[in-house]
């Protein structure tokens, strides 16, 4: 996935895309209107992080041309304005969906995920890997030709593994990645996930192996 | 409900009764002087043919061989003849001595010389009008004072005033008629400009605080310019309260969302449990300060709008379908499925933003408070009123503390573990109050949560 993200405060952009980046994505970083009018010209995003209060303008300003020139790349605005009618404008001027700053990484994964779902026409990203293929928009995996739909935990989990297959994750790192912050869970809920993982993924070529200490890793026969 | 001031009098009433009024004096005044100038007319008009008559008599007048020889020229009782069959008396008098005649009419005192007396008395009954003329006579030796008084009662002459009197009533009585009408024409017509401005002023939306820019007379230029001057301050001040809160929001918010997305990706470097549980819970504290924030504002600008109800006409279905849409993510985020029932239409008049604040808060709570992979259903209902209930499978309402629960800044006992501000359901409540339903909490059997927010 390609992301851009137009966002004037230099400490949270680096924070949004050290974050992004970490999940297996590549995002550019646009301060301003007329920088991000520039990437936009120049390169193909799946989809636009836009922040409202921008040095140069009014994030609505770069929303009006950007569907004025009839692309249809989705824009998620992040807002730190929470107010009803705010939000109400954003979507009438073709926004896709708005977060409210501070968020949730995982709300705003979330938040992508949706958007890229709606927006069906675009071409899905399928990742293969063995005979086991996963459309983690949609959230199928497919194994020995049967689509599975995996719930929103499961889909993190096998995404966070295909992303590196070999590398050994912590606990405390799949916890970080597939829970929110609010949710009061002990670490031990990750074995119920991998428990489910494994099962999905009997008769393939995929393994997820424990490594006592350590943690699990994908492995591929 | 807005008070009206104290009401003095209506203006309508005080300009038509003035008008009316000023009507009729007015023709009362007519009646009065016309009357009076056509009375003095027919009067003259009696009063110059009874002077003629006693004039044509006094010159018929001979002093014979010191007799005084009066032969009446015919024309002198000819002359006063009128249709109502008015009666004539006379009277002659030498040197103050009855010759001929109705001795007891009283002689007038005549002025020697030119012209004649007039004057009215009562004779045989009747109203009668005199005329009295003198004229000296002089001849062999003699000198006499010839006096003769002629006298007409006034049946004819009252007759014509009688007629002429009620013509003038009656053209009195049109014209206060027509000055009623008018009264009426001209009292609309000067309100009417008044009556344009209050209701342009009526028909205007809650938050539509723009000059009144249509026409208005001179008069009432003074009062449009000082409301135009109290709306544009007014206006001024909303928006920029408006704007304030915006840019508060902004200034306290972007610091919080960079301290949140630094704490996340520290805390994915930390191994050690205790740094780990300190992090998150100092994540945990930026959202419940942004989320209190937030709900602090939204409460703000509810508390505002509450006053002012902006009402459309709105689909229920449609709206809690939207808002269900936009909440999904957050729902997938925990595996939570969104069970939604909106079937047809459901239309209400309500304020749509106010409506949406309240239940997205709603939704939220029951989204926050469901465990993982459990169902929140949502149903929205039309009968017997218009209904939202939202039902999850969490601990549900400590039954103690339900009647407290939607007051400000309470929260339930067992919410420790879940980020919230406690003015979710306090925000509900004012909406639902602010639109005459209301909102009822309850815990089902089975267990979890049930909100009603009701119309």
């Amino acid at each position: 996935m390609k992301f851009l993200l137009v966002e004037d405060n230099q400490e949270l952009a680096r924070a949004i895309c050290y974050r992004i980046e970490s999940d297996g994505h590549v995002i550019d970083h646009a301060p301003k209107i007329r920088d991000a009018l520039v990437f936009v010209e120049v390169g193909e995003y799946d989809l636009i992080l836009l922040d409202v209060m921008l040095p140069d303008g009014d994030g609505r300003d770069f929303l009006r041309q950007h569907r004025a020139k009839n692309r249809a790349t989705p824009v998620i605005v992040l807002t730190a304005r929470s107010q009803v009618s705010d939000r109400i404008s954003l979507l009438d001027l073709g926004a896709d969906d708005y977060i409210t700053k501070p968020f949730d990484h995982a709300e705003l994964d979330a938040r992508c995920r949706a958007v890229l779902r709606r927006k069906s026409g675009t071409a899905q990203p399928i990742k293969k890997l063995g005979d086991v293929a996963f459309n983690p928009i949609a959230g199928i995996l497919t194994v020995s030709n049967i689509d599975v739909t995996l719930r929103n935990k499961e889909l993190r989990l096998i995404e966070t593994f295909m992303n590196a297959p070999g590398q050994i994750f912590s606990k405390q790192k799949l916890f970080d990645r597939l829970f929110s912050y609010s949710d009061d869970v002990s670490e031990n809920a990750i074995e119920v996930y991998v428990g489910r993982l494994r099962k999905h993924l009997i008769g393939s070529q995929l393994r997820i192996s424990t490594h006592r200490g350590l943690g699990y890793r994908l492995d591929h026969d | 409900m807005i008070e009206v001031g104290q009401i003095s009098g209506s203006l309508r009433k005080r300009l038509i009764i003035t008008l009316i009024g000023g009507g009729a004096i007015l023709a009362v005044l007519i009646y009065l002087i016309v009357r009076t100038y056509a009375t003095q007319i027919a009067q003259q008009g009696q009063d110059s043919i009874l002077g003629a008559s006693v004039t044509s008599i006094l010159d018929a007048a001979n002093l014979r061989k010191g007799d005084i020889e009066i032969d009446f020229p015919y024309a002198s009782f000819s002359m006063l003849k009128t249709d109502s069959d008015d009666r004539i008396f006379y009277a002659i008098y030498q040197d103050e001595k009855f010759l001929s005649g109705y001795e007891r009419l009283a002689k007038m005192n005549p002025k020697t010389g030119t012209g004649s007396t007039f004057g009215n008395t009562i004779f045989k009954g009747a109203n009668v009008r005199l005329a009295s003329a003198s004229r000296t006579l002089v001849g062999e030796g003699l000198r006499t004072e010839l006096s003769i008084t002629v006298a007409q009662t006034r049946d004819s002459l009252n007759g014509t005033l009688n007629r002429i009197g009620q013509n003038v009533a009656l053209f009195g009585a049109g014209f206060f008629l027509l000055v009623i009408i008018l009264a009426f024409w001209a009292t609309s017509a000067a309100i009417a400009p008044l009556a344009r401005l209050t209701s342009s002023i009526t028909r205007r939306g809650p938050h539509d605080l723009s000059p009144v820019i249509s026409p208005v007379p001179r008069e009432m230029a003074p009062l449009v310019f000082s409301l135009n001057k109290l709306m544009g301050r007014l206006d001024q001040s909303l928006t920029r309260s408006e704007d304030f809160i915006a840019e508060a929001a902004h200034r306290v918010r972007t610091p919080l969302a960079t301290v949140r997305s630094y704490a996340e990706a520290m805390l994915q470097r930390v191994e050690k449990e205790e740094n780990r549980r300190a992090m998150r819970s100092m994540i945990r504290a930026v959202d419940e300060s942004s989320r209190a924030a937030g709900q602090l504002l939204d409460h703000a600008m509810i508390t505002f709008r509450v006053d002012n109800l902006d009402r459309r006409t709105v689909n229920l279905s449609e709206l809690v379908t939207d808002l269900v849409i936009q909440l999904t993510p957050i729902a997938e985020m925990r595996d939570v499925q969104i069970k939604l029932e909106a079937g047809e239409a459901i239309q209400v008049s309500a304020d749509v933003i106010l409506i949406q604040n309240a239940i997205r808060n709603l939704i939220d709570n029951a989204l926050k408070y469901a465990p993982q992979e459990s169902v929140v259903d949502i149903v929205v209902v039309a009968n017997p009123r218009p209904e939202i209930s939202i039902k999850d499978e969490g601990t549900g309402f400590p039954n103690e503390e339900m009647h407290i629960l939607a007051n400000r800044f309470e929260r339930g006992s067992n919410s420790q573990s879940i980020t919230g501000s406690g003015l979710g359901l306090t925000i509900a409540q004012e909406v639902a109050e602010a639109h005459g339903g209301r909102l009822s909490l309850s815990n089902q059997v089975k267990g979890g949560a049930c909100v009603t927010f009701s119309f």
